[in-house]
């Protein structure tokens, strides 16, 4: 492992989001405001509480990881799409670095990102909602774990991505649908039966809920069940882009 | 062939279509000669550098750089390898000083900006350091390419047409950078379509044609083997037929019939027919008044295209 490889590919990263600030930091913290503004303070009034907390502030969980896992994939995907279009890649294909320190670089940049963001509209979330966080420790290390392995699945998506519609079709189709059905807005014992089954199968669930412990102890599935699922889709992951990099898949020819 | 930096064994690709590029490729560099891959359009130059420098997985074959398998022991293979790619390629929004030493880091070296500055000045970019790369001009962005190569220090150099799109005082220069890089000791292969600069840059040539290497040879011996001479004699009066006496020679006459074409060879101009001195002998016997004489060699540029047509 050398450090100097995985330094200049997460500064270079950085610094593209540093370019890219507007778009990259300022509208995801307005777009997830405006659902607090709505939810949480317009329409969550006239929602009973649920498991003790207030809709408004229940929902600030959710929120959260729907942004936290739309932006770790946008930024990932497109951070390593980008080079692979322009062909700037092939530096990275011809430099003496491990997978690992490439994932690490990009990866790395990513999730930093996406962690500062969910911070920042956490903090946003206080001054529309009021809330404590109960758990601050295992509230961190869910955003941490959630922002690595979802940027990891946006670095995937990245590499296989043929072109720029493919980018926006897999957040689009995949992680949206995934994250308003996997509980951000509603506890899943709302749901009738069958589709509280159908339902444990989406591994959003399992993050939004884990999260959601964090903030207010309540939970739809035990803690380790959830911490076990994303340990396990961050594995997964990683043994993905392993097979990619061993393979050239997408790569190179 | 003792001392070869790279070694290609029994190289080929076959791409995913089904197309063979590279057949069975056998090549050795030697520690630091600048070495000229000639070639037409997609006889598999490009193809070739990308297996060395692990942006192409070969179907078959191994490659030795310094000793070093570039599959296995990627690592110290490719930390010896700088790569101009073909293609102009740039990260838009960079700086140059900034994206020069992304590839120094890359490439898992530590900072070092005087080594940068070196290189930029070197390469006349000094002036454009802080400059976006979007703002600069083509000849500028792949003379950026070859900064990014060098940013590492390496001790072989691959250049993919380094020079299209260059204008003719630039390609200079560049010319006298690559020299001095081998001055310093680095190994440099080179592809271009210009075929003066082949001959005016390289130690060793090598031919590809279809994805086979059809000839590797040192570039004096080649222009000596391979190059045909013409000796054209301008006559006082035309000559409706031969004199007999000159029957022996290889001879062709213009149009006009004023001028005699006498092809040889410039390795073997003393056997066969005797040569030069012979011809104007038998001229001189057979009372054949000679105006002017004048002798033109044949060029790597008849060589390479007499080649590639051959095999084709
Ligand atoms: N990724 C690919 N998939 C399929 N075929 C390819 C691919 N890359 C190159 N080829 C084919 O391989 C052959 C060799 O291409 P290559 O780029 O090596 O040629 P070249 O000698 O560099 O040509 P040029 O002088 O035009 O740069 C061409 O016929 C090309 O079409
Ligand atoms: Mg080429």
């Amino acid at each position: 492992m050398n450090v100097y490889p995985v330094r200049a590919i997460y500064m270079a990263e950085m610094m593209r989001t540093r370019r890219t600030l507007l778009q990259s930091v300022v509208s995801p913290v307005i777009s997830t405001s405006l659902y607090f503004v709505v939810f949480g303070a317009a329409i969550g009034s006239r929602i009973d509480e649920i498991g003790g907390v207030s809709y408004g502030a229940f929902i600030v969980p959710g929120l959260i990881m729907l942004m936290l896992l739309t932006q770790s994939v946008s930024n990932a995907s497109f951070g390593i799409f980008f080079p692979k279009f322009s062909g700037s890649i092939y530096e990275l294909l011809s430099a003496p670095i491990s997978f690992l320190e490439i994932v690490i670089g990009y990866v790395g940049a990513a999730a930093t990102k996406s962690v500062v963001l969910g911070l920042i509209i956490l903090a946003t979330a206080r001054l529309f909602v009021p809330m404590e966080v109960a758990h601050p420790a295992w509230m961190l290390l869910f955003l941490l774990l959630t922002a690595v392995t979802f940027s990891m699945l946006g670095f995937i998506i990245g590499i296989w991505a043929d072109g720029f519609d493919q980018l926006q079709l897999v957040p689009l189709l995949v992680i949206t649908p995934l994250t308003f059905l996997g509980g951000s807005f509603y506890s899943i014992d709302m749901l009738p039966p069958f589709w509280q089954g159908v339902t444990l199968f989406n591994p959003v669930v399992y993050l939004v809920s884990g999260f959601r412990w964090s903030f207010y102890g309540i939970s739809d599935v035990s803690m380790g069940a959830s911490l076990a699922m994303v340990l396990l889709f961050l594995f997964v992951c990683l043994a993905v882009i392993a097979w990619i990099f061993r393979t050239g898949y997408r790569l190179k020819p | 062939m003792s001392d070869s930096i790279i070694r290609i064994d029994g190289l080929s690709k076959t791409f995913a279509g089904g197309f063979q590029a590279l057949r069975q490729v056998d090549l050795s560099i030697q520690r630091g000669e600048i070495f000229a891959l000639l070639g037409p359009n997609g006889a598999g130059k490009t193809t070739l550098i990308s297996a060395v420098c692990g942006l192409v997985s070969p179907s078959q074959g191994t490659v030795w750089v310094d000793g070093f398998d570039n599959v296995k022991a990627y690592r110290p293979a490719r930390e010896r390898i700088g790569l101009v790619p073909q293609e102009l390629t740039n990260e838009a929004f960079e700086t140059v000083w900034n994206t020069v030493s992304f590839s120094r880091g890359l490439f898992g070296k530590p900072p070092n900006p005087t080594h940068i500055e070196r290189v930029l000045k070197s390469l006349t970019l000094w002036e454009k350091r802080n400059n976006r790369l979007i703002t600069l001009s083509g000849g500028m962005k792949r003379r950026v390419l070859i900064a990014k190569a060098l940013s590492h220090e390496p001790r072989i150099l691959f250049l993919d047409e380094p020079t299209a799109g260059v204008d003719v005082a630039l390609r200079r220069e560049m010319w006298d950078v690559v020299r001095e890089l081998r001055d310093h000791g680095v190994t440099i292969i080179l592809t271009t379509h210009y075929i003066e600069e082949a001959e005016e840059m390289a130690d060793r040539i090598g031919v590809i044609n279809h994805g086979e290497i059809v000839l590797v040879e040192e570039k004096h011996a080649l222009i000596e083997k391979l190059g045909r001479k013409q000796l054209t004699v301008q006559l006082f009066e035309p000559l409706q037929t031969l004199p007999p006496g000159l029957a022996t020679f290889a001879l062709t006459q213009n149009d006009a019939g004023d001028e005699l074409i006498y092809s040889y060879e410039s390795a073997t101009q003393k056997a066969g027919d005797g040569g030069i001195s012979a011809l104007l002998g038998a001229l001189n016997k057979a009372g054949v008044g000679v105006k002017d004489l004048h002798t033109r060699q044949s060029s790597l540029e008849d060589i390479f295209v007499d080649l590639v047509k051959e095999r084709a």
